[in-house]
């Protein structure tokens, strides 16, 4: 019994930022430990590199909807239909040389077009949200409905192929010796968090989850902020899509659907209140990380993708029960 | 004062006249101590009032009496024979009721099941019989004298309607004592008196009745005994003779408050346009067309039944109502205010009813909560001037007197009084000019109450804000404005100079409104 | 309340204002053979919808049903063929059992933690889909290794009926199965405690604790039956189509919680209905498979079913705000 409060004052310490961080290095110790040879090469991390940013983005874009007191379960509906709209474009402007020699010009289109799918639909959630009151649950499990349904009146069913190269370079690519991913995750997970910080966009999200209804008589645009945090979502997720098309040179209705879990998992997981008012880019980035290593991890040990999946969801349930156990000692 | 009931031995059993008696209660939270050795005993049958005021305790006392809370330290009888570990359940065994002030009735069923619904659980029934459940609600409507529809969704019934469901279905669990949290704040004259009819009715049954308010007359009126606690300390009880209001509040407040009635500055302002001014301002049946002006330099009361239109009229004046008629002026030029925000930029500011739901963000910072509105004006470009929004909050803890080392100190962590000092910081910082506050120091404690009163008082004399000021509470109107309004069914129905008018004389005129 | 004010009715004007719609498009839809079929589509989804709309009445929401339902029925199924056993009521037992363990553990993190529901069903059902495929396996069990039993059981007919051509087509027997768990559910909603306690629950938790209810006892009551529900419709369901694959009813909480939210449940709690829910279902399952008698590309079939979602919850948003003005 004596030991229980200062257990429970080492997790308080400095919001879970340092026990996040304590997590990831367990995590790193205890996989090193199970297969160094494997685990510790380059190429495993750099691999990693390319493939978490998708997730990531799709984190924080979740952690967005929640900051509101509200979630997105369209986002992977957004991202893949914004790969396919930007696939669908690339097929009408095929010659016969090919979509492989058309030029950036070409490419800058197709990712104004997955942006824009992603703002438009974004834009849908919080229009449905703010303006005819529907609970984002339901809202946002509709449209992702309607997003996935057209992907696949779209595609009629099989995966759009055939990317520019420059297409691919997004997901492929490196920078400065570093995956183009990466560094696209790295830029825009910097972006979000100084503007969550230091904008009254952000900030004001961070008030109207807390309490909405204060939020209305402090005056602030909690309609108007609540739509802008919708569209930043969808475009967040566009991004995601856009990064997955590259990555795989191809686009589906159905890619990434267990995505949407994780993407939730990590939000929790990263500190964020799903109530609302909480949540920091620095905890979701941590938290991808430590997900990615962990199921990088299990599959160098050869563990099925499903039993990762079942891992998840265990960590999801254990980080509630822990942050249930912090919230009572206060 | 203490009291202990006269104890009768017959054939060696213990017969009491008392039905319940804390002795030395004392309850902790957090090691902030709510109660201190408290005692309190109330007889069988009797009306007792428990006076006090808000955060003085009440609460914590009625949750210890109901067993949702249980004490740090004292003993609990009842019927003379000692308590261990109360539990809800026991409680209400025990014949304990409470009725909330949020009535815990459930909106979405019917008024027969609320009513029978307890007395259904009480006799752990596994099965419902839904013509045993009308029979009961019928046995509960005819026991208590009344008339309601039994097949309506409760959720559409008014206030005094739930309240009639709420006492109903107490009464059903075979009460043998009814604790009503300040029941009469949301009821008109009419709807009081048949409140305190129905009490005497039951009272004449031998159930006991604990009264819980914060209103003199109310109390003087309709009770045998009065307690009256301060800061979770028992400070006066006896019978209601012994008593009379200036007694009463000299208890609840640990002080005389001698304090003279604002007086405004005339000559400063007199002839300046009115900071404020409507004329016949309708909206629907909440507001029936007000001419209100309010010029720099004045606190203007407005006091009223709940539901009379007092909280709509400050919700139009801060734009939050569209689609009003009449005209609003501000400064003298007519401006159509829409919402909040062109409310805001017009010079208004809002203090609501509620802090906690309504004025703040519990679990963020000060220097957030302060700034809330001023956000846009901080950050011209894209981004905050954090130099700036530092120094605008540490200007304001240290101007509002809030107690604190930081800014980055949560909200959630501060006393009533400073959390009321934030909200009201928050429009200073917008540059209002216009200050319409709506309960403004509801739960706050005596010393706070009397400091943000200053404060207020100050401001509006230097700076010539205009206030209106919105209060159950008629002694702060009656010491902090000048004029004072009468408000019925959304109209004026009175005005009165402070100075020319008593505490009583607004008390009597808001008990007659019918 | 007049009766024409009530959702149930006004459900079942829409939904017989969209079947003559329909009718009139394509004069097949009435014919018996589709009606049957549709009653037939109606079973499992039916079976689940009653489970969420439980779960929706108090305040919840869950997703992790479809997850619960398939390793119920998968893991009955390898537990059959293990213990070389061919029966129907007891393999039913069984899933209806596994569910409801399952359904514990939602109760057991939404009670005892206090989170959303739809955090802790997000997670549980990631955790059952996993382990059951991960450990369990994923193979298919065929037609020709299932237990007969279930498949027989899974044949029955209630109407049998011979067209012109010679061959026959029936009413499954399972709708009776669906129809006697709605009645059922409706009568525990109705006329006992816990079902009044889902209700007040729903309304206030809070006053419903205070008036007496024991919420830890309807909380577990709640998720522990949308659990057993849940196992015993992916048993069912196995029987129906003569196959068990652990990979089925993907997405189908969506189409689930659509059906319970167009019966006029609240996701805010409180309001709800058997019938109404169970109109709900029959208007989601006739839309969807009507596309293909309205000549409409089938692909269209999710938008359609996004799109109603929206509307739905659109409408009760609407009905709500109105409620509580």
């Amino acid at each position: 019994m004596k030991q229980a409060p200062d257990f429970r004052n080492l997790l308080n310490k400095d919001n879970n930022i340092v026990q996040l961080i304590a997590m990831t290095i367990l995590i790193f110790v205890v996989m090193t430990a199970l297969s160094p040879d494997k685990f510790l090469r380059y190429y495993n991390f750099e691999s990693i590199t390319y493939t978490f940013p998708e997730l990531g983005l799709l984190s924080i874009a979740m952690m967005i909807a929640m900051l509101t007191g509200g979630i997105d379960l369209s986002v992977i509906g957004i991202a893949n239909l914004s790969g396919i709209f930007a696939g669908v474009m690339f097929k009408k402007f095929t010659t016969d040389a090919g979509v492989a020699d058309t030029g950036f010009g070409i490419v800058l289109m197709g990712a104004v077009v997955a942006l824009g799918t992603g703002l438009v639909a974004g834009a849908l959630n919080g229009l449905l949200i703010t303006r005819l009151k529907i609970t984002p649950i339901l809202a946002t499990l509709g449209t992702g409905q309607v997003f996935t349904g057209l992907a696949i009146v779209m595609t009629g069913g099989p995966a759009i192929v055939g990317f520019p190269d420059a297409w691919a370079f997004i997901g492929n690519g490196k920078i400065l010796g570093l995956a183009t991913p990466f560094v696209l995750f790295v830029v825009l997970a910097c972006l979000i968090a100084f503007m969550l910080r230091r904008t009254t966009f952000g900030i004001n999200l961070m008030l109207i989850g807390t309490n909405p209804k204060a939020a209305l008589f402090a005056g602030l645009k909690r309609e108007k902020m609540v739509l802008l945090s919708y569209m930043l979502t969808g475009v967040m997720a566009s991004i995601a899509g856009i990064i997955l098309s590259g990555r795989t040179n191809a686009a589906k209705s159905d890619y990434g659907t267990s995505y949407l879990l994780q993407a939730v998992l990590i939000a929790v997981l990263g500190g964020t209140n799903p109530a609302g008012g909480r949540g920091t880019v620095l905890g979701v980035s941590i938290a991808v990380t430590a997900l990615m290593l962990l199921s990088s991890g299990f599959q160098i040990l050869r563990f099925s993708n499903h039993l990762i999946d079942f891992i998840w969801g265990l960590f999801l349930l254990l980080v509630i029960a822990l942050n249930a156990y912090k919230n009572r000692s206060r | 004062m203490l009291r202990s009931g006269p104890l009768f031995h017959v054939d060696g059993l213990v017969m009491s006249e008392n039905f319940i008696e804390l002795r030395n209660v004392r309850k902790e939270f957090a090691g902030v101590v709510a109660l201190k050795d408290l005692s309190l005993t109330i007889q069988k049958g009797e009306i007792h009032c428990l006076a006090g005021e808000n955060g003085s305790g009440k609460s914590t006392l009625i949750k210890i009496m109901s067993g949702v809370y249980q004490p740090n330290a004292g003993e609990i009888y009842i019927d003379g024979n000692k308590v261990e570990n109360l539990s809800p359940m026991a409680s209400i065994e025990h014949g304990v009721q409470v009725i909330y002030q949020d009535f815990s009735l459930f909106g979405n069923l019917t008024v027969a099941e609320n009513l029978a619904m307890n007395v259904q659980l009480r006799e752990q029934r596994q099965v419902l019989n839904w013509r045993k459940v009308r029979e009961i609600a019928k046995e509960a409507v005819k026991r208590l004298g009344v008339d309601l529809d039994l097949d309506m969704d409760v959720e559409k019934l008014s206030t005094a309607g739930k309240q009639l469901v709420a006492i109903a279905r107490a009464l059903m669990s075979d009460a043998r004592l009814i604790i009503m949290d300040e029941p009469t704040t949301a009821l008109t004259g009419k709807e009081i008196e048949t409140l305190f009819r129905i009490v005497k009715d039951i009272q004449s049954r031998g159930i006991a009745i604990l009264f819980v308010s914060h209103k003199m007359r109310e109390m003087l009126e309709i009770s045998e005994h009065i307690t009256v606690i301060r800061n979770g300390q028992k400070v006066a009880d006896g019978p209601t003779g012994d008593f009379d209001e200036a007694l009463i509040t000299r208890h609840m407040t640990g002080s005389d408050i001698i304090s003279k009635p604002y007086i405004w500055d005339q000559q400063k302002y007199g002839s300046m346009p009115p900071r404020i001014e409507t004329t016949n301002l309708s909206f629907g049946t909440d507001l029936d067309n007000i001419n209100l002006a309010i010029k720099p330099g004045e606190i203007v009361g407005v006091s009223g039944l709940l539901g009379s239109g007092r909280t709509e009229l400050a919700l139009s004046l801060f734009g939050m109502m569209p689609g009003y008629s009449g005209t609003i002026s501000i400064n003298g030029v007519q401006t159509v205010l829409d919402t909040p925000q062109k409310a805001i930029r017009a010079g208004v500011a809002y203090v609501p009813e509620d802090r906690l739901s309504e004025g703040l963000f519990l679990t963020q910072g000060i220097d957030r909560n302060m700034l809330a509105t001023s956000y846009e004006k901080l950050a011209p470009g894209l981004l905050i001037d954090q130099d700036k929004a530092e120094e605008w909050v540490e200007t304001m803890i240290r101007d509002m007197q809030i107690a604190t080392p930081t800014g980055k100190k949560l909200v959630k962590e501060l006393s009533g009084g400073n959390q009321q000092r934030v909200v009201i910081a928050r429009w200073l910082l917008t540059n209002a000019k216009f200050l319409i506050l709506n309960g403004p120091t509801v739960g706050v404690d005596v010393g706070s109450k009397a400091e943000i009163h200053r404060t207020i008082r100050e401001l509006t004399q230097k700076e010539g804000l205009a206030v209106l000021m919105i209060s159950d509470d008629v002694p702060e109107l009656v010491h902090n404005c000048n004029r004072i309004v009468l408000m019925h069914r959304g109209a004026f129905v009175e005005e009165m100079a402070s100075a020319d008018t008593s505490e009583d004389q607004i008390s009597d005129k808001l008990k007659n409104l019918t | 309340m007049a009766w024409f004010q009530k959702s149930e009715v006004v459900i079942a004007g829409i939904l017989l204002l969209a079947m003559i719609l329909i009718g009139l498009v394509n004069p097949a839809f009435w014919s018996l053979d589709n009606m049957f079929s549709l009653l037939r589509s109606n079973v499992i989804i039916g079976i689940m919808a009653l489970g969420v709309l439980l779960v929706m009445i108090s305040g919840g929401i869950d997703v992790s049903f479809p997850a619960f339902a398939v390793a119920a029925m998968y893991l009955t199924i390898k537990g059959m063929l293990y213990f070389n056993y061919d029966g129907v009521f007891l393999p039913f037992v069984a899933a209806a059992t596994i569910g409801a363990l399952f359904g514990c553990l939602n109760a057991f993190f939404v009670y005892k933690f206090r989170m959303i529901p739809l955090i802790v069903t997000l997670g549980t059902g990631s955790m059952v889909r996993g382990f059951l495929l991960g450990v369990v396996g994923t193979s298919i069990i065929n037609i020709n290794k299932m237990p007969d039993a279930l498949i027989d059981f899974g044949k029955s007919d209630i109407i049998s009926m011979i067209k012109p051509d010679g061959t026959t087509y029936g009413l499954t027997a399972m709708v009776a199965v669906y129809v006697v768990l709605a009645i059922t559910l409706h009568f525990v909603l109705r006329y006992t405690m816990i079902g009044r306690g889902v209700y007040a629950m729903g309304g206030d938790p809070e006053a419903a604790s205070r008036v007496g209810f024991n919420i830890r006892k309807i909380t577990f009551f709640i998720y522990c039956v949308a659990g057993a529900l849940a196992g015993f419709a992916g048993l069912l369901h196995s029987g129906m189509i003569w196959l068990a694959n652990p990979r089925d009813f993907v997405g189908l909480e969506l189409d689930v919680i659509a059906a319970v939210v167009l019966g006029g449940a609240s996701i805010f709690g409180g309001r709800g209905s058997v019938l109404g829910t169970m109109l709900g279902v029959f208007m989601l399952v006739m839309v969807k498979n009507s596309l293909i008698i309205m000549k409409i590309d089938t692909t269209w079939q999710r938008v359609v079913v996004g799109v109603i979602i929206v509307i739905a919850t659109a409408i009760t948003a609407w009905r709500d705000r109105r409620a509580n003005a």
